[in-house]
Protein backbone atom coordinates (compact mmCIF):
# COMPACT_ATOMS: atom_id res chain seq x y z
CA UNK A 1 0.00 0.00 0.00
CA UNK A 2 1.71 3.17 -1.02
CA UNK A 3 2.13 6.18 1.48
CA UNK A 4 -0.69 7.93 -0.03
CA UNK A 5 -2.99 5.52 -0.08
CA UNK A 6 -2.07 4.75 3.67
CA UNK A 7 -2.90 8.70 4.42
CA UNK A 8 -6.14 8.40 2.58
CA UNK A 9 -7.18 5.67 5.03
CA UNK A 10 -6.09 7.37 8.01
CA UNK A 11 -8.64 10.37 6.96
CA UNK A 12 -11.26 8.02 6.26
CA UNK A 13 -10.84 6.20 8.82
CA UNK A 14 -10.68 9.40 11.48
CA UNK A 15 -13.11 11.92 9.68
CA UNK A 16 -16.25 10.55 11.05
CA UNK A 17 -15.07 10.63 14.47
CA UNK A 18 -13.38 14.03 14.52
CA UNK A 19 -16.88 15.17 12.99
CA UNK A 20 -18.29 13.35 16.04
CA UNK A 21 -16.04 14.62 18.46
CA UNK A 22 -16.56 18.57 17.47
CA UNK A 23 -19.95 18.36 16.81
CA UNK A 24 -20.48 17.16 20.50
CA UNK A 25 -19.46 19.85 21.60
CA UNK A 26 -20.43 22.85 18.69
CA UNK A 27 -23.97 21.26 17.99
CA UNK A 28 -24.14 22.22 14.19
CA UNK A 29 -23.20 19.20 12.43
CA UNK A 30 -23.36 20.70 9.26
CA UNK A 31 -20.70 23.64 9.96
CA UNK A 32 -18.72 20.95 11.73
CA UNK A 33 -18.56 18.99 8.48
CA UNK A 34 -17.48 21.46 6.68
CA UNK A 35 -14.75 22.25 9.13
CA UNK A 36 -13.59 19.06 9.52
CA UNK A 37 -13.55 18.51 5.42
CA UNK A 38 -10.81 21.31 5.27
CA UNK A 39 -9.11 19.75 8.11
CA UNK A 40 -8.62 16.92 6.25
CA UNK A 41 -7.64 18.49 3.12
CA UNK A 42 -5.06 20.31 5.15
CA UNK A 43 -3.75 16.99 6.27
CA UNK A 44 -4.03 15.50 2.38
CA UNK A 45 -2.02 17.93 1.75
CA UNK A 46 0.85 18.14 4.81
CA UNK A 47 0.84 15.22 5.85
CA UNK A 48 2.68 13.06 2.99
CA UNK A 49 5.85 15.75 3.30
CA UNK A 50 5.85 16.23 7.27
CA UNK A 51 5.08 12.79 7.87
CA UNK A 52 1.93 11.82 10.29
CA UNK A 53 1.33 13.23 13.28
CA UNK A 54 1.86 10.64 16.29
CA UNK A 55 -2.03 11.23 16.82
CA UNK A 56 -3.50 12.10 13.45
CA UNK A 57 -7.02 12.39 15.48
CA UNK A 58 -5.88 15.10 17.91
CA UNK A 59 -4.03 16.52 15.13
CA UNK A 60 -7.39 16.98 12.76
CA UNK A 61 -9.85 17.94 15.72
CA UNK A 62 -7.40 20.65 16.39
CA UNK A 63 -7.10 21.94 13.52
CA UNK A 64 -11.40 21.07 12.44
CA UNK A 65 -11.26 23.34 15.84
CA UNK A 66 -9.79 26.37 14.63
CA UNK A 67 -11.14 26.44 11.23
CA UNK A 68 -14.50 25.54 12.86
CA UNK A 69 -14.02 29.10 14.95
CA UNK A 70 -13.09 30.63 12.29
CA UNK A 71 -16.00 29.80 9.82
CA UNK A 72 -18.74 30.49 12.47
CA UNK A 73 -16.65 33.94 13.14
CA UNK A 74 -17.45 34.61 9.47
CA UNK A 75 -20.62 33.87 9.34
CA UNK A 76 -21.52 35.31 13.07
CA UNK A 77 -24.07 37.52 11.63
CA UNK A 78 -26.33 34.99 9.81
CA UNK A 79 -25.60 32.55 13.02
CA UNK A 80 -26.72 34.78 15.60
CA UNK A 81 -30.26 34.45 14.52
CA UNK A 82 -30.04 30.89 14.11
CA UNK A 83 -27.92 29.74 17.09
CA UNK A 84 -29.56 30.37 20.13
CA UNK A 85 -32.33 28.17 20.07
CA UNK A 86 -30.56 25.57 17.77
CA UNK A 87 -27.31 24.78 19.70
CA UNK A 88 -29.17 24.63 22.75
CA UNK A 89 -31.25 21.71 21.54
CA UNK A 90 -28.86 19.99 19.45
CA UNK A 91 -25.96 19.99 21.92
CA UNK A 92 -26.48 16.35 24.26
CA UNK A 93 -26.57 16.69 28.04
CA UNK A 94 -23.73 14.51 28.82
CA UNK A 95 -21.33 12.65 26.73
CA UNK A 96 -22.94 10.62 23.83
CA UNK A 97 -21.63 6.89 23.06
CA UNK A 98 -20.18 7.06 19.57
CA UNK A 99 -22.40 4.52 18.37
CA UNK A 100 -25.39 6.20 19.07
CA UNK A 101 -23.76 8.93 17.12
CA UNK A 102 -23.70 6.94 13.69
CA UNK A 103 -27.23 5.33 14.04
CA UNK A 104 -28.16 9.28 14.65
CA UNK A 105 -26.27 10.36 11.62
CA UNK A 106 -27.23 7.34 9.13
CA UNK A 107 -31.23 8.55 9.98
CA UNK A 108 -29.98 12.23 9.61
CA UNK A 109 -29.02 11.41 5.87
CA UNK A 110 -32.03 9.13 4.77
CA UNK A 111 -34.34 11.34 6.34
CA UNK A 112 -37.39 11.31 4.85
CA UNK A 113 -37.36 14.77 3.57
CA UNK A 114 -34.82 14.22 0.88
CA UNK A 115 -35.22 12.82 -2.13
CA UNK A 116 -33.56 9.63 -2.76
CA UNK A 117 -30.60 11.10 -4.62
CA UNK A 118 -29.82 12.87 -1.63
CA UNK A 119 -29.77 10.57 0.62
CA UNK A 120 -27.43 8.38 -1.33
CA UNK A 121 -25.08 11.26 -1.84
CA UNK A 122 -25.19 12.35 1.73
CA UNK A 123 -24.95 8.96 3.72
CA UNK A 124 -21.64 8.64 1.35
CA UNK A 125 -20.32 12.13 2.31
CA UNK A 126 -21.14 12.14 6.01
CA UNK A 127 -21.45 8.48 7.37
CA UNK A 128 -18.82 7.22 4.75
CA UNK A 129 -16.35 9.74 4.63
CA UNK A 130 -16.22 9.81 1.21
CA UNK A 131 -15.12 13.10 -0.70
CA UNK A 132 -17.79 14.90 -3.29
CA UNK A 133 -15.05 13.92 -5.90
CA UNK A 134 -15.19 10.36 -5.27
CA UNK A 135 -18.73 10.11 -5.19
CA UNK A 136 -19.15 12.05 -7.97
CA UNK A 137 -16.93 9.22 -9.77
CA UNK A 138 -18.70 6.65 -8.21
CA UNK A 139 -21.31 7.71 -10.42
CA UNK A 140 -20.82 9.11 -13.31
CA UNK A 141 -21.77 12.53 -12.59
CA UNK A 142 -19.80 15.84 -12.26
CA UNK A 143 -18.19 16.22 -9.30
CA UNK A 144 -20.68 20.22 -8.42
CA UNK A 145 -23.76 18.31 -9.17
CA UNK A 146 -22.72 15.77 -5.73
CA UNK A 147 -21.92 18.56 -4.33
CA UNK A 148 -25.03 20.50 -5.32
CA UNK A 149 -27.01 17.70 -4.29
CA UNK A 150 -25.24 17.45 -0.62
CA UNK A 151 -25.45 21.77 -0.17
CA UNK A 152 -29.17 21.25 -0.93
CA UNK A 153 -29.60 18.12 0.96
CA UNK A 154 -28.02 20.14 3.74
CA UNK A 155 -30.17 23.63 3.41
CA UNK A 156 -32.98 21.22 3.54
CA UNK A 157 -32.70 19.54 6.58
CA UNK A 158 -32.19 23.04 8.61
CA UNK A 159 -35.48 24.23 6.94
CA UNK A 160 -37.23 21.38 7.92
CA UNK A 161 -35.73 21.55 11.42
CA UNK A 162 -33.95 17.90 11.05
CA UNK A 163 -31.60 17.68 14.11
CA UNK A 164 -29.26 15.63 15.58
CA UNK A 165 -30.77 13.60 17.67
CA UNK A 166 -31.97 9.70 17.67
CA UNK A 167 -35.51 9.73 16.58
CA UNK A 168 -38.80 8.57 18.86
CA UNK A 169 -38.76 5.06 18.86
CA UNK A 170 -42.15 4.34 16.59
CA UNK A 171 -39.94 5.82 13.60
CA UNK A 172 -36.92 3.72 14.03
CA UNK A 173 -38.30 0.68 12.15
CA UNK A 174 -39.47 3.05 8.86
CA UNK A 175 -36.34 5.20 8.97
CA UNK A 176 -34.12 1.99 9.60
CA UNK A 177 -35.84 0.94 6.58
CA UNK A 178 -35.02 3.84 4.72
CA UNK A 179 -31.42 3.34 5.32
CA UNK A 180 -31.38 0.02 4.48
CA UNK A 181 -32.70 0.95 0.83
CA UNK A 182 -30.45 3.68 0.14
CA UNK A 183 -27.46 1.40 1.33
CA UNK A 184 -28.53 -1.19 -1.19
CA UNK A 185 -29.31 1.05 -3.93
CA UNK A 186 -25.20 2.26 -3.26
CA UNK A 187 -24.77 -1.15 -3.40
CA UNK A 188 -26.10 -2.37 -6.55
CA UNK A 189 -24.84 0.70 -8.09
CA UNK A 190 -21.36 -0.61 -7.45
CA UNK A 191 -22.15 -3.74 -8.68
CA UNK A 192 -21.09 -3.57 -12.03
CA UNK A 193 -19.16 -6.05 -14.72
CA UNK A 194 -16.37 -3.27 -15.41
CA UNK A 195 -13.31 -5.34 -16.22
CA UNK A 196 -9.64 -4.38 -15.40
CA UNK A 197 -8.24 -2.26 -12.59
CA UNK A 198 -10.44 1.10 -12.16
CA UNK A 199 -8.21 3.35 -10.72
CA UNK A 200 -9.08 5.73 -8.62
CA UNK A 201 -12.96 4.55 -8.74
CA UNK A 202 -13.79 3.95 -5.27
CA UNK A 203 -15.76 0.67 -5.03
CA UNK A 204 -19.51 1.60 -4.12
CA UNK A 205 -20.25 -2.03 -3.22
CA UNK A 206 -17.09 -2.72 -0.93
CA UNK A 207 -18.23 0.79 0.76
CA UNK A 208 -22.06 -0.28 1.03
CA UNK A 209 -20.85 -2.76 2.70
CA UNK A 210 -18.53 -1.02 4.81
CA UNK A 211 -21.78 1.24 5.77
CA UNK A 212 -23.80 -1.99 6.45
CA UNK A 213 -21.20 -3.45 8.74
CA UNK A 214 -21.08 -0.07 11.00
CA UNK A 215 -24.86 0.34 10.85
CA UNK A 216 -25.66 -3.85 12.17
CA UNK A 217 -23.16 -2.30 15.36
CA UNK A 218 -25.03 -0.11 15.57
CA UNK A 219 -28.20 -1.77 15.36
CA UNK A 220 -27.66 -5.30 16.42
CA UNK A 221 -31.23 -6.59 17.11
CA UNK A 222 -32.49 -5.89 13.70
CA UNK A 223 -32.73 -8.99 11.57
CA UNK A 224 -33.24 -6.65 8.46
CA UNK A 225 -29.97 -4.75 8.64
CA UNK A 226 -28.30 -8.46 9.49
CA UNK A 227 -30.01 -9.33 6.44
CA UNK A 228 -28.58 -6.87 3.83
CA UNK A 229 -25.33 -7.39 4.97
CA UNK A 230 -25.77 -11.22 4.69
CA UNK A 231 -27.15 -10.38 1.11
CA UNK A 232 -24.57 -8.19 0.53
CA UNK A 233 -21.76 -10.50 1.23
CA UNK A 234 -22.92 -13.36 -0.24
CA UNK A 235 -23.53 -11.50 -3.79
CA UNK A 236 -20.23 -9.97 -3.93
CA UNK A 237 -18.74 -13.16 -2.76
CA UNK A 238 -19.20 -13.67 -6.68
CA UNK A 239 -18.05 -11.01 -8.21
CA UNK A 240 -15.09 -12.18 -9.55
CA UNK A 241 -16.54 -15.27 -11.38
CA UNK A 242 -19.44 -12.86 -12.86
CA UNK A 243 -17.41 -11.45 -15.79
CA UNK A 244 -14.82 -13.13 -17.69
CA UNK A 245 -11.64 -11.46 -19.06
CA UNK A 246 -13.10 -9.79 -21.33
CA UNK A 247 -15.15 -7.98 -19.44
CA UNK A 248 -18.70 -10.21 -20.65
CA UNK A 249 -21.22 -11.05 -17.92
CA UNK A 250 -21.05 -14.76 -16.98
CA UNK A 251 -24.91 -16.39 -15.74
CA UNK A 252 -24.17 -18.08 -12.26
CA UNK A 253 -24.53 -21.48 -13.72
CA UNK A 254 -22.02 -21.04 -15.85
CA UNK A 255 -19.40 -19.58 -13.04
CA UNK A 256 -15.96 -20.81 -12.23
CA UNK A 257 -17.24 -21.22 -8.56
CA UNK A 258 -13.57 -21.84 -7.48
CA UNK A 259 -13.43 -18.01 -7.96
CA UNK A 260 -16.19 -17.24 -5.46
CA UNK A 261 -14.72 -15.30 -2.34
CA UNK A 262 -14.71 -18.34 0.47
CA UNK A 263 -14.41 -15.86 3.47
CA UNK A 264 -17.06 -13.53 2.25
CA UNK A 265 -19.53 -16.93 1.84
CA UNK A 266 -18.56 -18.23 5.11
CA UNK A 267 -19.37 -15.07 6.70
CA UNK A 268 -22.64 -14.22 4.68
CA UNK A 269 -24.04 -17.65 5.79
CA UNK A 270 -23.11 -17.73 9.54
CA UNK A 271 -24.93 -13.96 9.77
CA UNK A 272 -28.02 -14.95 7.91
CA UNK A 273 -28.05 -18.48 9.72
CA UNK A 274 -27.74 -16.86 13.10
CA UNK A 275 -30.23 -14.36 11.96
CA UNK A 276 -32.77 -16.34 10.37
CA UNK A 277 -33.09 -18.46 14.25
CA UNK A 278 -33.84 -15.42 16.38
CA UNK A 279 -35.30 -12.39 14.18
CA UNK A 280 -38.62 -12.09 12.62
CA UNK A 281 -38.37 -12.91 8.74
CA UNK A 282 -37.95 -9.70 6.03
CA UNK A 283 -37.19 -9.59 2.31
CA UNK A 284 -33.71 -9.27 3.32
CA UNK A 285 -32.94 -12.08 5.07
CA UNK A 286 -34.86 -13.85 2.48
CA UNK A 287 -33.08 -12.78 -0.40
CA UNK A 288 -29.81 -13.48 1.82
CA UNK A 289 -30.90 -17.06 2.24
CA UNK A 290 -31.31 -17.50 -1.33
CA UNK A 291 -28.10 -16.24 -1.91
CA UNK A 292 -27.15 -18.67 0.59
CA UNK A 293 -28.17 -21.32 -1.08
CA UNK A 294 -26.68 -20.47 -4.68
CA UNK A 295 -23.45 -20.26 -2.89
CA UNK A 296 -22.90 -23.21 -1.13
CA UNK A 297 -23.61 -25.47 -3.69
CA UNK A 298 -20.52 -26.66 -5.33
CA UNK A 299 -21.84 -27.12 -8.70
CA UNK A 300 -25.21 -25.56 -10.37
CA UNK A 301 -26.23 -28.78 -10.86
CA UNK A 302 -26.49 -28.96 -6.88
CA UNK A 303 -28.29 -26.26 -6.36
CA UNK A 304 -31.44 -26.68 -4.03
CA UNK A 305 -33.79 -25.36 -6.25
CA UNK A 306 -37.16 -26.74 -4.23
CA UNK A 307 -35.76 -24.69 -1.37
CA UNK A 308 -35.55 -21.80 -3.54
CA UNK A 309 -39.18 -22.38 -4.61
CA UNK A 310 -40.14 -22.46 -1.18
CA UNK A 311 -38.50 -19.27 -0.20
CA UNK A 312 -39.21 -17.59 -3.23
CA UNK A 313 -43.10 -18.33 -2.31
CA UNK A 314 -42.20 -16.86 1.09
CA UNK A 315 -41.07 -14.06 -0.40
CA UNK A 316 -44.14 -13.30 -2.36
CA UNK A 317 -46.09 -13.27 0.91
CA UNK A 318 -43.86 -11.09 2.76
CA UNK A 319 -42.16 -8.41 -0.10
CA UNK A 320 -44.37 -9.25 -3.44
CA UNK A 321 -43.39 -7.78 -6.49
CA UNK A 322 -42.97 -8.18 -10.03
CA UNK A 323 -39.02 -8.93 -9.86
CA UNK A 324 -39.94 -11.79 -7.08
CA UNK A 325 -42.74 -13.31 -9.31
CA UNK A 326 -40.84 -13.97 -12.36
CA UNK A 327 -37.68 -15.53 -9.87
CA UNK A 328 -39.89 -18.07 -8.32
CA UNK A 329 -40.86 -18.67 -12.21
CA UNK A 330 -37.48 -19.43 -12.47
CA UNK A 331 -37.40 -21.71 -9.57
CA UNK A 332 -40.24 -23.31 -10.46
CA UNK A 333 -38.83 -24.44 -13.61
CA UNK A 334 -35.78 -25.78 -12.69
CA UNK A 335 -37.85 -27.84 -10.03
CA UNK A 336 -40.54 -29.08 -12.09
CA UNK A 337 -38.93 -28.29 -15.70
CA UNK A 338 -38.68 -25.77 -18.02
CA UNK A 339 -42.48 -26.16 -19.46
CA UNK A 340 -44.06 -25.68 -16.09
CA UNK A 341 -41.91 -22.21 -16.08
CA UNK A 342 -43.37 -21.25 -19.43
CA UNK A 343 -46.77 -22.10 -18.58
CA UNK A 344 -46.50 -20.31 -15.14
CA UNK A 345 -45.27 -17.45 -17.27
CA UNK A 346 -48.04 -17.30 -20.07
CA UNK A 347 -50.59 -17.70 -16.97
CA UNK A 348 -48.75 -14.45 -15.36
CA UNK A 349 -48.63 -12.49 -18.24
CA UNK A 350 -51.99 -12.07 -19.20
CA UNK A 351 -53.01 -10.76 -15.79
CA UNK A 352 -49.91 -8.48 -14.41
CA UNK A 353 -47.92 -5.70 -15.13
CA UNK A 354 -44.91 -8.25 -16.15
CA UNK A 355 -46.09 -7.73 -19.61
CA UNK A 356 -42.77 -6.15 -21.68
CA UNK A 357 -40.59 -5.66 -19.12
CA UNK A 358 -36.95 -7.01 -20.29
CA UNK A 359 -36.60 -9.48 -17.67
CA UNK A 360 -40.13 -11.64 -18.87
CA UNK A 361 -38.07 -11.78 -22.38
CA UNK A 362 -35.05 -13.07 -20.56
CA UNK A 363 -36.79 -15.52 -18.22
CA UNK A 364 -38.95 -16.61 -21.04
CA UNK A 365 -35.71 -16.71 -23.51
CA UNK A 366 -33.88 -18.77 -21.06
CA UNK A 367 -36.64 -21.41 -20.58
CA UNK A 368 -37.42 -21.90 -24.01
CA UNK A 369 -33.76 -22.59 -24.53
CA UNK A 370 -33.97 -24.72 -22.01
CA UNK A 371 -36.95 -26.48 -23.49
CA UNK A 372 -35.15 -26.95 -27.22
CA UNK A 373 -36.95 -24.27 -28.81
CA UNK A 374 -34.01 -22.50 -30.29
CA UNK A 375 -35.60 -20.28 -32.60
CA UNK A 376 -37.95 -18.52 -30.10
CA UNK A 377 -35.06 -18.84 -27.27
CA UNK A 378 -33.54 -16.42 -29.57
CA UNK A 379 -36.34 -14.10 -30.83
CA UNK A 380 -36.82 -13.68 -26.56
CA UNK A 381 -33.59 -13.32 -26.20
CA UNK A 382 -33.04 -10.62 -29.28
CA UNK A 383 -36.13 -8.69 -27.60
CA UNK A 384 -34.68 -8.65 -24.06
CA UNK A 385 -31.11 -7.38 -25.38
CA UNK A 386 -33.08 -4.55 -26.96
CA UNK A 387 -34.92 -3.70 -23.84
CA UNK A 388 -32.29 -3.65 -21.14
CA UNK A 389 -30.79 -0.77 -19.70
CA UNK A 390 -27.12 -2.02 -18.67
CA UNK A 391 -24.49 -2.44 -20.86
CA UNK A 392 -23.48 -6.08 -19.65
CA UNK A 393 -26.46 -7.48 -19.95
CA UNK A 394 -27.14 -6.25 -23.30
CA UNK A 395 -23.76 -7.69 -24.61
CA UNK A 396 -24.85 -10.77 -22.59
CA UNK A 397 -28.35 -11.38 -23.91
CA UNK A 398 -27.45 -10.34 -28.06
CA UNK A 399 -24.47 -13.75 -27.27
CA UNK A 400 -27.33 -15.98 -26.05
CA UNK A 401 -29.26 -14.87 -28.72
CA UNK A 402 -26.18 -15.50 -31.24
CA UNK A 403 -25.38 -18.33 -29.97
CA UNK A 404 -29.55 -19.63 -29.71
CA UNK A 405 -29.66 -18.76 -33.68
CA UNK A 406 -26.40 -21.12 -34.19
CA UNK A 407 -28.30 -24.44 -33.00
CA UNK B 1 -31.18 7.00 -13.27
CA UNK B 2 -29.41 9.36 -16.24
CA UNK B 3 -31.60 10.00 -19.25
CA UNK B 4 -31.02 12.18 -21.94
CA UNK B 5 -33.28 14.58 -23.49
CA UNK B 6 -32.75 15.50 -27.38
CA UNK B 7 -34.16 18.72 -28.79
CA UNK B 8 -34.49 18.05 -33.23
CA UNK B 9 -35.06 20.97 -35.07
CA UNK B 10 -36.82 21.26 -38.17
CA UNK B 11 -38.35 23.01 -41.10
CA UNK B 12 -41.31 24.24 -39.30
CA UNK B 13 -39.57 24.89 -35.79
CA UNK B 14 -37.02 26.64 -37.63
CA UNK B 15 -39.91 29.22 -39.44
CA UNK B 16 -41.65 29.65 -36.26
CA UNK B 17 -38.10 31.05 -34.81
CA UNK B 18 -37.53 32.57 -37.74
CA UNK B 19 -41.02 34.65 -37.38
CA UNK B 20 -40.66 35.66 -33.95
CA UNK B 21 -39.82 39.34 -32.40
CA UNK B 22 -36.55 39.78 -30.80
CA UNK B 23 -38.44 39.72 -27.60
CA UNK B 24 -40.16 36.19 -28.31
CA UNK B 25 -36.89 34.70 -28.58
CA UNK B 26 -35.22 36.37 -25.78
CA UNK B 27 -38.08 34.31 -23.91
CA UNK B 28 -37.18 31.46 -25.89
CA UNK B 29 -33.71 31.80 -24.27
CA UNK B 30 -35.08 32.47 -20.85
CA UNK B 31 -36.70 29.38 -20.67
CA UNK B 32 -33.63 27.45 -21.28
CA UNK B 33 -31.56 29.61 -19.14
CA UNK B 34 -34.22 29.01 -16.10
CA UNK B 35 -34.27 24.85 -17.00
CA UNK B 36 -30.20 25.03 -17.19
CA UNK B 37 -30.53 26.85 -14.06
CA UNK B 38 -33.40 24.43 -12.08
CA UNK B 39 -30.98 21.64 -13.20
CA UNK B 40 -28.17 22.61 -11.73
CA UNK B 41 -29.93 24.14 -8.52
CA UNK B 42 -31.68 21.05 -8.14
CA UNK B 43 -28.12 18.55 -8.21
CA UNK B 44 -29.82 16.77 -11.75
CA UNK B 45 -27.71 18.13 -14.31
CA UNK B 46 -24.97 15.91 -15.79
CA UNK B 47 -24.28 18.17 -18.82
CA UNK B 48 -26.18 20.15 -21.70
CA UNK B 49 -25.41 21.75 -25.03
CA UNK B 50 -26.38 23.72 -27.73
CA UNK B 51 -25.19 22.30 -31.12
CA UNK B 52 -24.07 24.61 -33.83
CA UNK B 53 -26.15 25.27 -37.67
CA UNK B 54 -26.09 21.90 -39.32
CA UNK B 55 -23.98 23.52 -41.97
CA UNK B 56 -21.33 23.27 -39.48
CA UNK B 57 -21.43 19.60 -39.74
CA UNK B 58 -18.62 17.79 -41.56
CA UNK B 59 -19.60 13.72 -42.12
CA UNK B 60 -17.24 11.43 -41.58
CA UNK B 61 -16.15 8.24 -44.06
CA UNK B 62 -13.61 5.54 -43.36
CA UNK B 63 -12.12 3.56 -45.99
CA UNK B 64 -9.20 1.70 -46.45
CA UNK B 65 -7.88 3.39 -43.13
CA UNK B 66 -8.29 6.73 -44.53
CA UNK B 67 -10.73 9.16 -43.61
CA UNK B 68 -12.79 11.72 -45.86
CA UNK B 69 -15.45 14.44 -45.04
CA UNK B 70 -18.21 16.12 -46.70
CA UNK B 71 -19.27 19.31 -45.47
CA UNK B 72 -22.91 19.96 -44.51
CA UNK B 73 -25.50 20.78 -44.64
CA UNK B 74 -27.23 17.87 -45.82
CA UNK B 75 -29.94 18.31 -47.78
CA UNK B 76 -31.63 14.91 -47.39
CA UNK B 77 -32.09 15.46 -43.36
CA UNK B 78 -35.43 16.62 -42.73
CA UNK B 79 -34.55 16.89 -38.73
CA UNK B 80 -31.29 17.40 -37.06
CA UNK B 81 -29.86 17.09 -33.72
CA UNK B 82 -29.81 20.91 -31.98
CA UNK B 83 -28.86 20.26 -28.35
CA UNK B 84 -29.29 18.10 -25.30
CA UNK B 85 -29.71 17.84 -21.56
CA UNK B 86 -28.40 14.90 -19.70
CA UNK B 87 -29.64 14.72 -16.11
CA UNK B 88 -29.74 12.42 -13.39
CA UNK B 89 -33.45 12.29 -11.79
CA UNK B 90 -35.17 9.79 -9.76
CA UNK B 91 -37.43 8.64 -12.29
CA UNK B 92 -38.66 8.95 -15.78
CA UNK B 93 -41.58 11.36 -14.72
CA UNK B 94 -39.10 13.81 -13.83
CA UNK B 95 -37.21 13.14 -16.78
CA UNK B 96 -40.13 14.06 -19.05
CA UNK B 97 -41.44 17.03 -16.62
CA UNK B 98 -37.78 18.87 -17.19
CA UNK B 99 -38.47 17.97 -21.30
CA UNK B 100 -41.54 19.14 -21.88
CA UNK B 101 -40.90 22.75 -20.29
CA UNK B 102 -38.58 22.98 -23.93
CA UNK B 103 -40.08 24.94 -26.03
CA UNK B 104 -39.63 22.50 -28.79
CA UNK B 105 -41.81 20.10 -27.17
CA UNK B 106 -44.64 22.59 -28.34
CA UNK B 107 -43.53 20.84 -31.94
CA UNK B 108 -43.06 17.26 -30.91
CA UNK B 109 -39.20 17.81 -30.96
CA UNK B 110 -38.09 16.86 -27.74
CA UNK B 111 -37.08 13.06 -26.96
CA UNK B 112 -36.81 11.81 -23.68
CA UNK B 113 -34.16 8.59 -23.75
CA UNK B 114 -32.99 6.14 -20.86
CA UNK B 115 -28.85 6.37 -20.98
CA UNK B 116 -27.28 2.59 -20.63
CA UNK B 117 -25.45 1.91 -17.10
CA UNK B 118 -23.35 -0.15 -15.98
CA UNK B 119 -24.99 -1.35 -13.00
CA UNK B 120 -27.10 -4.94 -12.93
CA UNK B 121 -28.18 -7.67 -10.86
CA UNK B 122 -27.41 -11.46 -11.13
CA UNK B 123 -29.19 -13.25 -14.11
Amino acid sequence: MSATSHIEDLLREHAQQVVFALARRRGDLVACEDAVQEALLAAALQWPSDGVPNNPKGWLTTVASRRWTELWRNDEARRRREQAAALMEVLPDGPVPGADDTLTLFLLCCHPSLSRLSQVALTLRAVGGLSTAEIARGFLVPEATIAQRISRAKQRLRAVGAEFHMPPPHEHRERVATVLEVLYLIFNEGYTASSGPQLNRVELTTEAIRLARQLRAQFPQDGEVAGLLALMLLTDARRLARTGPDGALIALAEQDRTRWNRAAIAEGVDIITETLAGSPIGPYQIQAAIAALHDEAPRAEETDWRQILALYGLMETVAPGPMVTLNRVVALAMVEGPQAGLDRLAALESGSGLAGHYRVHAVRAHLLDLAGDQAAARDHYEQAARLTLCIPEQRYLAARAARAGRC
Amino acid sequence: MKYMILISHNKQARDAWESFTDAERAKGYQVHADLHNDLVESGEMVVAEALADPAQAKRILVSDGRATTTDGPFPEVKEHLAGFYMVDVDSVETAIEYAARIPEARYGLVEVRPVLGNSGTDL
